[in-house]
């Protein structure tokens, strides 16, 4: 009997995604999973030391002696069975706020001033929403402080008094116009930008070395040891870039926090 | 300035691949010998290599391998927690499901789950990887059977272009990636994970899985498709520096390579450099613009961070992740090794442009060299009617049917693109969007035009494993594939009929600057024409403001 040519064309492709299926899907994996078996490969593949760790304790807070390493929305923190980025946008004002209440917080345990563009004195955006007579344009009649319930950061706005907000009020439903303020917080804070963002995996093992360079009086105080001794530690787990040119200096906190328990 | 170098030696290795890799996928393509292995393969499939086939038939017979191949991974995503190595997940759910396999086998390796807590070890190996190997051949393939047009009398055989292009060109090459991927620390293993003590006390589960063997063949095959979430920004898919160079390499190895396959197919090696020109011209000033914007971090967030590092690791830093967004979206990739949803408003719009120019510069593989010479034939057609006389492209008439079925081809992605995204909000399903105002827009945006075009990333925070969502763009990837694929192979037997009639004084020269100069601008011009509207309300709004 002579099968109808539509179902020989559809029989031929069920063999040949089979054959293929046990050469690509199963030989070859398996294959590779014993070469990496071999001495030499057997070390480096999935080496733990390249996933990140928080340095916390278990409310969250930092454990002081240790370098701490950047933020994570990897489930509650550098959980590799959730591996996640934030996927907040560059005018989410979510991100905003997280990125204020960071540099606030690492300033505070650093002892260095945690401000920064954008941000208001007490850790959120300094954003206001202004309402004008006609939607987008026309004089200011109002304007409110998003993210501040207690006193506004700035008086007055193109002479208009600064509202602070209420719990639950959709300011932009209302028909406000989101304007952040700039302030006047330095151009290059104290506190980095790799210590107030999250990582694309939440996992990410390294910092920056002035992230590092930051951390390193407090974590030779808490430890009782010189800072040059913690800063040759650090130039020991800072891997440069490769050949030169490929990708930044970066630290990696595991090793050096490692390197600091063996000292 | 390291950055720029990082980019620049790229572009550097992948030129001084072009003449000798070109040459070997030449060789592949064009053999008349087949190995033991492969004639052993062939009888098992049970098709005789000699056989010619007409355009339909290979159409046909990439359609049924496609449709075969759709139809078993769905069943192998659906049963998955009865299967070894499932590592106690449960089975996949029908939508996600449909929508995974779809994806894959599209080459699009769109996600709409997390690899770490949705997919057992086998159904990534042996169902998702397979796909990754055999949906890069077959793109591949259709591009050979459109050269054929041009340059021979018979269009070939699609189970040998698809068995020879899988043995002879991506296997050994993943071999030697995923040995180097080893070495670089990547994992490689069956295991269900361990659990490590933290210096602080708590407890971490530490993923296993074959990993480096999946990475090796989702840049080579420029599919995308991450075993864990995070895709290349975790630090056991892309673990140093260089890795990240190397996987960018690996992805534009083949796109780039293949204009040389079509210059010595056609016997004018000029012609192939004059497409892989355009190519580059595209390429080179995506990939600046898009570094330019992220170092340069506008907006609010990156200007009060004092960098746009949200979504990026340190070792990669902002260029080198910038150079990896423009190639991953260049391509028909879709890996990630940093968040696009976080760039800046402008630097988070080139991989969306990239997109919409339908994935030609250098596109994924096979599907970028057809797109490109699909735009080469509308441009040859748009200068004809300049001067007033039939165009020809390659000694071959380009006549009505030839002029129509390219339109057709060029239309079926932004129609996908935009009739999805209007329907997305007319159905009150854009609210899945993880960002506000026009940033919400570019999320749905991005989605469709990532689907229709089959490259698989997304400004991931919205959510999309719902069931609208899955079926819609499952659809759009669906058709965004075989649609246009049809149409190139119509386009294919169209030519395949014509005699070739010898190049006159009146013939436009198709291997000179000012034709190279003439793509791009078509390219360019269409695609605004196009999509300026739509982005005008998403990232354009939203970075101009």
């Amino acid at each position: 009997m002579r099968l109808p040519t539509w179902l020989a064309q559809h029989l031929a492709a069920l063999r040949a995604l089979l054959v293929l299926t046990v050469l690509l899907g199963l030989a070859y994996p398996l294959a590779m999973v014993a070469v990496g078996q071999l001495p030499g490969l057997r070390d480096r593949a999935g080496d733990t030391r390249l996933i990140g760790q928080a340095f916390t304790d278990a409310d969250g807070n930092p454990v002081r002696r240790y370098f701490q390493s950047r933020p994570s929305a990897a489930g509650d923190g550098y959980d590799p069975t959730a591996t996640s980025a934030s996927n907040l946008g560059p005018e989410s004002l979510d991100l905003l706020n997280d990125v204020c209440a960071r540099s606030k917080a690492i300033g505070e345990l650093e002892g260095v001033d945690g401000r920064r563009p954008f941000c208001t004195g007490d850790g959120v955006g300094a954003v206001l929403a202004v309402f004008r007579r006609d939607g987008f344009t026309g004089p200011v009649t109002r304007v409110v402080s998003v993210d501040q319930t207690g006193t506004p950061f700035l008086a007055a706005y193109e002479g208009v008094p600064v509202e602070s907000a209420k719990e639950g009020e959709d300011y932009v439903a209302l028909g406000g116009v989101i304007t952040p303020i700039r302030g006047d917080a330095p151009a290059e804070p104290r506190v980095p930008a790799d210590a107030v963002t999250a990582s694309g995996s939440g996992l990410d093992p390294h910092i920056s070395p002035a992230y590092a360079a930051l951390q390193v009086p407090r974590v030779a105080r808490e430890r009782g040891i010189a800072e040059d001794a913690v800063r040759r530690l650090v130039a020991e787990n800072t891997d440069g870039r490769a050949l030169g040119f490929m990708g930044e200096p970066a630290v990696n906190v595991l090793e050096l926090n490692l390197a600091l328990d063996g000292a | 300035m390291a950055g720029w170098i990082f980019a620049g030696t790229l572009a550097l290795a992948v030129a001084a691949a072009y003449r000798p890799f070109g040459d070997y996928l030449f060789r592949v393509v064009t053999g008349t010998r087949s190995s033991v292995v492969e004639r052993g393969v062939y009888r098992l499939v049970g098709v005789n290599p000699a056989a010619e086939q007409t355009w339909g038939v290979y159409a046909r017979s990439a359609l049924a391998f496609s449709a075969v191949s759709i139809l078993f991974l769905y069943l192998f995503l659906r049963v998955q927690d009865k299967l070894w190595l499932s590592l106690g997940l449960p089975a996949v759910t029908d939508h996600i499901a449909w929508n995974t396999a779809v994806s894959f086998v599209t080459n699009t390796n769109w996600q709409a789950y997390a690899g770490e807590s949705t997919m057992g070890h086998l159904v990534q190996m042996s169902g998702l990887a397979v796909q990754n190997f055999v949906s890069a051949s077959v793109g591949i393939a259709v591009a050979v059977a459109l050269i054929r047009g041009f340059s021979r009398r018979t269009l070939g055989n699609f189970w040998v272009d698809l068995i020879r292009i899988t043995l002879r060109v991506l296997l050994p090459i993943c071999v030697v990636a995923t040995i180097v991927f080893l070495a670089a620390g990547m994992v490689q293993n069956l295991s269900g994970g361990t659990d490590v003590t933290t210096l602080t006390g708590a407890t971490q589960h530490i993923t296993g899985g074959p990993v480096a063997s999946q990475e090796a063949i989702k840049e080579l095959g420029t599919n995308g498709g991450g075993f864990y979430n995070t895709n290349s920004a975790h630090p056991f898919e892309n673990p140093t520096t260089w890795t990240n160079w190397l996987q960018i390499f690996l992805i534009l190895l083949i796109p780039f390579s293949l204009p040389r396959v079509f210059g010595r197919m056609v016997g004018q090696n000029r012609q192939g450099y004059a497409i892989v020109a355009v190519m580059a011209v595209l390429a080179l000033g995506s990939i600046a613009l898009t570094v330019g914007f992220e170092i340069h971090g506008a907006g609010t967030v990156p200007q009060a961070a004092g960098a746009a590092m949200e979504g990026k690791e340190v070792r990669f830093g902002v260029p080198d992740s910038a150079v990896f967004a423009a190639t991953t979206t260049l391509t028909s990739t879709g890996a990630v090794d940093s968040f696009h949803d976080s760039y800046t408003a402008l630097g988070g719009m080139m991989p969306m442009v990239n997109m919409m120019l339908g994935e030609v510069a250098p596109g994924g593989v096979g599907s970028g060299l057809y797109g490109l010479l699909v735009l080469a034939i509308i441009t040859v057609f748009v200068a004809g009617l300049m001067v007033g006389r039939t165009p020809e492209y390659l000694g071959k008439k380009i006549g009505a049917r030839e002029i129509k079925l390219a339109s057709l081809y060029f239309l079926v992605t932004p129609a996908l693109v935009l009739i999805g995204t209007a329907a997305a909000f007319a159905t009150g399903n854009n609210t899945t969007a993880l960002n506000a105002g026009p940033h919400g827009l570019s999320e749905v945006l991005y989605a469709f035009t990532s689907a229709a075009n089959n490259n698989g990333s997304a400004f991931g925070g919205i959510t999309v494993n719902t069931g609208w969502w899955d079926t819609a763009l499952g659809l759009a990837m669906l058709l965004g594939r075989f649609l246009p694929m049809v149409l190139v192979l119509a386009l294919a037997g169209s030519l395949v009929r014509q005699k070739s009639v010898p190049a006159s004084e009146g013939t436009l020269p198709t291997h000179q600057p000012l034709f190279v100069a003439m793509v791009v601008g078509v390219t360019v011009v269409l695609v605004a024409l196009t999509f300026l509207p739509a982005l005008a309300l998403g990232p354009l709004a939203e970075g101009l403001s």
